[in-house]
């Protein structure tokens, strides 16, 4: 090293603007999404395949418009595909890995970490929207109330973020994995997300309507259907936000 | 004062990983924490960066809490487990630690210098340990820090690799750079360091210049086949000089005049001890080490 590059003053020491750490951390964690296989598939390839299948076929009943109440849920799951399932095993084994310890000692800091992680969530959402979106017109879906679902997805999304920053950081990697996949599973099919509430088995209709996936789902139904923001299950995506985010800014462990 | 740490204290549980221990770096200098395992070195290094929060006793660095932002500038670290993010490519992790800095060192440059320009599109995964070692330097270096940790630094490098990181930490400390390095390896300590501290079982045992440490007196050491503990008394007796004993090596504090060596040769026959070393003048770092810590194994 030359004498340049050494311990020098103080204005050296200035970090990048928060704007610049939050982009790069961002930019860091996508190319992380894309290059992971697995995570595409759960994040693109499913949901495009229930879109496809449910779309085009009627192994379930449900009802005269199927698209209109297919393609909502389809951005629902690949909304929660994302921001929850996929969130919370990368954070798990970046946690395991001593990544998180690694970045917590870098200018990036904790809350540079969380606002880049949601960054990132968010664009790799908005461009798995474009796409199934464009497939679910083409195949006859005509949406209406686009700002009123916009809102939905975004309180949809900082939920299951906070959900899966939840599970990672409080439960070991292996078991992450398992139990995010598993509650995908679960809550495509009975979680309200993609076959409406209404059309689940009494019980489960009830308990639905209050997981964040059913009212991720009513909610992007109700919006794209035109009957406005539906203020029920905006409110249960409010109330699981604060509670995740709580109980996250108690319990989660960096190492 | 670069870091000062008084009466540290973390513990694990009933275990003291740091039992009360004070510590200072000076500004431009190169400290070594040296110990075994189980010391406490990582221990205070965490503490150092905010990672562990000691249990008692207060820790400074560059005169704000450990926690302090503005000190993630300032200071930087190489942990022992690395935590680099193991499925991205060394230069994509190294170019995003730059980007968080507003002046960052220049990253072509320090990876030519570190060996690791041809692995930059490398997963971390693949590479070697030597490698991730050294790309976990590079990240520690990359903000151009005040205050350098560097938490077992040459461990797993093979020759070659240790003495380019010898050269560049021994440059940093010439650029003026304040750098603590933890490690076992006590020539490395003796070469590096301006002031070398002896941590053991959580508590500094000495500190001070290697030379300091090392002692100005010179020596006669024999190794010996049998019992050390045993002849020591005896020997003492016939050469009315101090002699120390531990495992297999009887130490004698005395200047090593032909006549001494003679008086040992002549003891030696007398007793039908058996010399397997003698070697003359001062004591190594590592002697030093084990007289402090003990030489059997924990």
């Amino acid at each position: 090293m030359t004498a340049s590059s050494g311990a020098a003053s103080p204005v050296d020491h200035a970090p990048a603007p928060t704007w610049r750490r939050v982009l790069s951390h961002a930019d860091f964690e996508i190319r992380g999404l894309v290059r992971n296989g697995e995570q595409l598939l759960l994040t693109l390839v499913l949901p495009m395949l229930v879109l496809v299948v449910l779309g085009r076929t009627s192994l379930v009943d449900l009802g005269p418009d199927r698209m209109a109440v297919v393609a909502p849920g389809v951005l629902a799951l690949a909304v929660m595909s994302t921001s929850f399932t996929s969130q919370a095993i990368s954070t798990a084994f970046d946690r395991r890995a001593g990544v998180l310890r690694l970045l917590a000692t870098t200018p990036l800091g904790r809350s540079g970490l969380v606002a880049g992680k949601v960054v990132a969530v968010l664009a790799v959402e908005a461009a798995q929207v474009l796409l199934l979106a464009g497939v679910a017109v083409a195949l006859g879906w005509r949406p209406t109330g686009v700002a009123g679902a916009a809102l939905v997805l975004v309180l949809g999304t900082a939920a299951f973020v906070a959900l899966a920053l939840l599970l990672a950081g409080t439960v070991r990697a292996e078991a992450v994995l398992a139990g995010a996949n598993l509650l995908w599973v679960l809550l495509l099919v009975g979680g309200g997300i993609v076959v409406p509430v209404d059309l689940l088995p009494g019980p489960l209709a009830a308990l639905a309507g209050l997981l964040p996936s059913g009212a991720l789902g009513e909610g992007l139904r109700a919006a794209f259907d035109g009957q406005g923001i539906a203020w029920g299950p905006v409110l249960v995506l409010v109330i699981w936000t604060g509670a995740a985010s709580t109980l996250v800014a108690r319990t989660f462990r960096w190492t | 004062m670069s870091l000062v740490a008084s009466g540290l204290v973390v513990r694990y549980g009933q275990h003291e990983a740091l039992a009360g221990v004070d510590l200072a770096l000076e500004p431009g200098r190169l400290t070594a924490l040296l110990g075994p395992n189980g010391a406490g070195k990582t221990t205070l290094v965490e503490c150092a960066v905010a990672l562990r929060r000691p249990d008692a006793g207060t820790l400074r660095v560059l005169d704000r809490s450990p926690d302090d932002p503005a000190l993630r500038t300032r200071v930087g670290v190489m942990l022992q487990d690395g935590g680099l993010p193991l499925a991205a490519p060394a230069g994509q992790v190294l170019r995003h630690l730059a980007a968080l800095h507003a002046r960052p060192r220049d990253l072509g440059e320090l990876t030519e210098r570190l060996g690791l320009t041809r692995v930059l599109r490398t997963s971390v995964r693949r590479l070697s340990g030597g490698e991730r070692q050294r790309v976990a330097l590079a990240a520690a270096l990359v903000g151009r820090p005040e205050v350098l940790l560097l938490d077992e630094p040459t461990a797993g490098l093979d020759p070659q690799a240790r003495l380019a990181v010898r050269e560049l930490v021994g440059e940093l400390r010439a650029d003026g750079t304040t750098i603590l390095l933890t490690t076992h390896l006590t020539e490395e300590a003796a070469a590096l360091a301006d002031h070398v501290v002896v941590l053991d079982s959580g508590l500094v045992r000495a500190a001070g210049s290697p030379a300091s440490l090392m002692g100005a007196e010179q020596g006669l050491r024999i190794g010996i086949a049998g019992n050390a503990e045993v002849l020591r008394a005896d020997l003492q007796r016939l050469l009315k000089v101090p002699v120390l004993a531990s495992a297999g090596l009887l130490e004698l504090r005395a200047t090593p005049t032909p006549a001494l060596l003679h008086k040992v040769t002549g003891w030696a026959l007398q007793h039908d001890v058996q010399i397997l070393e003698v070697a003359v003048g001062h004591r190594t770092l590592e002697e030093v080490v084990l007289t402090l810590t003990g030489r059997s194994l924990r």
